[in-house]
C-alpha cells in the first residue's frame, strides 16, 4: 500500500511538471459558438482547443493570452452537420485547420473585469477584437469567462445560399471558459 | 331526413386540421428525402415543426371543444361492429392529433434543435439532447405518422363508403357546405 501511495505521488509529482503555468486545462474549459438558425439557437462545441495565458491580477497589463482551436473538432452533436460544417463554405478545416485568438493588451476593467483586445483569426482572416472577460482566482487557478459575438459572414462562414442571413443568422456568439494554473 | 350536423366550430377544426395535417405529412416525407444539408430543408425543417406545433394546438382546442359538445350519433341503422370500429377510429385518431406532433417535439429536442415558433417564439426546451434518445424517438415519430395515414385513409374511406353506399347523412353533417 505504502509503495503504490509512493508511486502515485511520484506520478503526480510528474504529471504537474508536464502541465506548464498558464497552460489552458482542457478538461475544465469549454469554447462553444451559438448560432440562430430560423430563430433557434443551436449550440456547437469546438472539442480540441490548446492555449496559454499568463496573467498576473496585480499587473494585468503585462498578461498575455493565446487560444488555438482545432476548426475540424468543431462539434453540433450530429456526424452529418459535423461533416457538413468543415466543407469549404463553411469552416473549410482542410485549408485552414486552426483558428486562433492572440491577445495585444489586458487592462483592468474594475472589479473582476478585464478588458482583453487581441486577434481573432478564423478562416484566413484576421479581425481586431475587445472582449470582456470576467476573472476569477481560486488558489493556483485562474478562470476566464467570456462572450464574444461575432459576424459570421466577415469571416465567410456560410458561404452560396447560405449566405440568407433570414436561414442563418449572422451573428455567433461564441463563448468560452479557460482554467489555468499557475 | 334531417341531419343533425356537427357545430360549425367542430366543422372547421376538422377540415383546418385535416388540411394541416396532410401537408405536414407529405412536408415530412419531402423534407426527409433531400439530399445533404441546404437553407431549403433547413426551411422545411422548421416550417414541419411549425406546422406541428399547430397542429398540437388546435388538437388541445379540439378535444375541449369535443368534451363540451355532444357529437351526432351513428346512424340507428349501422351495424355494432361497424359503430365500435368508428368509435375506436375516433378515439386513436384524436389520440394521434396529440402523439404525432409530441413525438416529433421531443425528437427535435432530443437532436439538439430547440422548437421557436414561427421563428420567433421559444417554446419549453422539456429535455435536454439526448443522443441516445434520438434514434428511438425518430422511429417513433415516423412509425405513429405512418399508422396516422393509414387511420386517416380508413377514416375518409369509411366516410366514402357511408356516402355513396350507405347513402347515410354520416359525410354530410361534417362538410364545411349543407348538401
Amino acid at each position: 500500500m505504502k509503495m503504490a501511495a509512493k508511486l502515485i505521488a511520484a506520478l503526480l509529482v510528474i504529471q504537474t511538471g508536464i502541465v506548464s503555468a498558464g497552460a489552458i486545462d482542457n478538461s475544465k474549459s469549454t469554447v462553444t459558438a451559438t448560432f440562430k438558425q430560423l430563430g433557434v439557437p443551436v449550440d456547437a462545441k469546438f472539442k480540441t482547443f490548446s492555449g496559454q495565458i499568463d496573467f498576473d491580477p496585480a499587473n494585468p497589463a503585462t498578461g498575455k493570452a493565446q487560444l488555438t482551436l482545432t476548426t475540424a473538432s468543431f462539434d453540433l452533436g450530429d456526424p452529418e452537420y459535423n461533416k457538413e460544417v468543415q466543407k469549404k463554405e463553411w469552416l473549410n478545416s482542410t485549408q485552414f485547420p486552426q483558428a486562433t485568438f492572440v491577445s495585444s493588451s489586458i487592462k483592468s476593467a474594475g472589479g473582476d473585469k478585464l478588458q482583453v483586445q487581441g486577434k481573432l483569426t478564423l478562416k484566413g482572416k484576421t479581425l481586431d477584437v475587445n472582449v470582456p472577460v470576467t476573472f476569477k482566482q481560486d488558489g493556483k487557478v485562474q478562470t476566464f469567462e467570456g462572450t464574444l459575438p461575432i459576424k459570421r459572414l466577415y469571416f465567410n462562414i456560410g458561404e452560396g445560399d447560405w449566405k440568407d442571413t433570414d436561414t442563418l443568422a449572422d451573428e455567433v456568439i461564441i463563448k468560452f471558459k479557460a482554467v489555468t494554473s499557475n | 331526413m334531417t341531419t343533425v350536423r356537427y357545430t360549425g366550430t367542430a366543422i372547421a377544426l376538422h377540415w383546418l386540421m385535416a388540411l394541416l395535417i396532410i401537408a405536414t405529412f407529405f412536408l415530412g416525407l419531402t423534407m426527409v428525402d433531400m439530399p445533404g444539408i441546404t437553407p431549403t430543408k433547413l426551411k422545411y425543417f422548421n416550417w414541419h415543426k411549425w406546422m406541428g406545433v399547430t397542429v398540437l394546438a388546435l388538437a388541445a382546442i379540439r378535444l375541449l371543444w369535443r368534451l363540451m359538445h355532444t357529437a351526432p350519433s351513428l346512424p340507428a341503422a349501422m351495424p355494432k361492429l361497424q359503430k365500435y370500429a368508428a368509435e375506436i377510429t375516433h378515439y386513436l385518431l384524436y389520440a394521434l392529433i396529440f402523439v404525432v406532433p409530441l413525438s416529433g417535439y421531443f425528437y427535435s429536442l432530443a437532436a439538439g434543435f430547440k422548437v421557436v415558433y414561427l421563428g420567433v417564439l421559444p417554446l419549453p426546451v422539456l429535455i435536454d439532447p439526448n443522443p441516445a434518445l434520438k434514434p428511438i424517438l425518430k422511429n417513433v415519430h415516423y412509425l405513429l405518422s405512418m399508422t396516422m395515414a393509414a387511420l386517416v385513409c380508413v377514416h375518409a374511406l369509411a366516410a366514402f363508403k357511408h356516402h355513396l353506399f350507405d347513402r347515410d347523412d354520416i359525410l354530410k353533417r361534417m362538410l364545411p357546405w349543407r348538401g
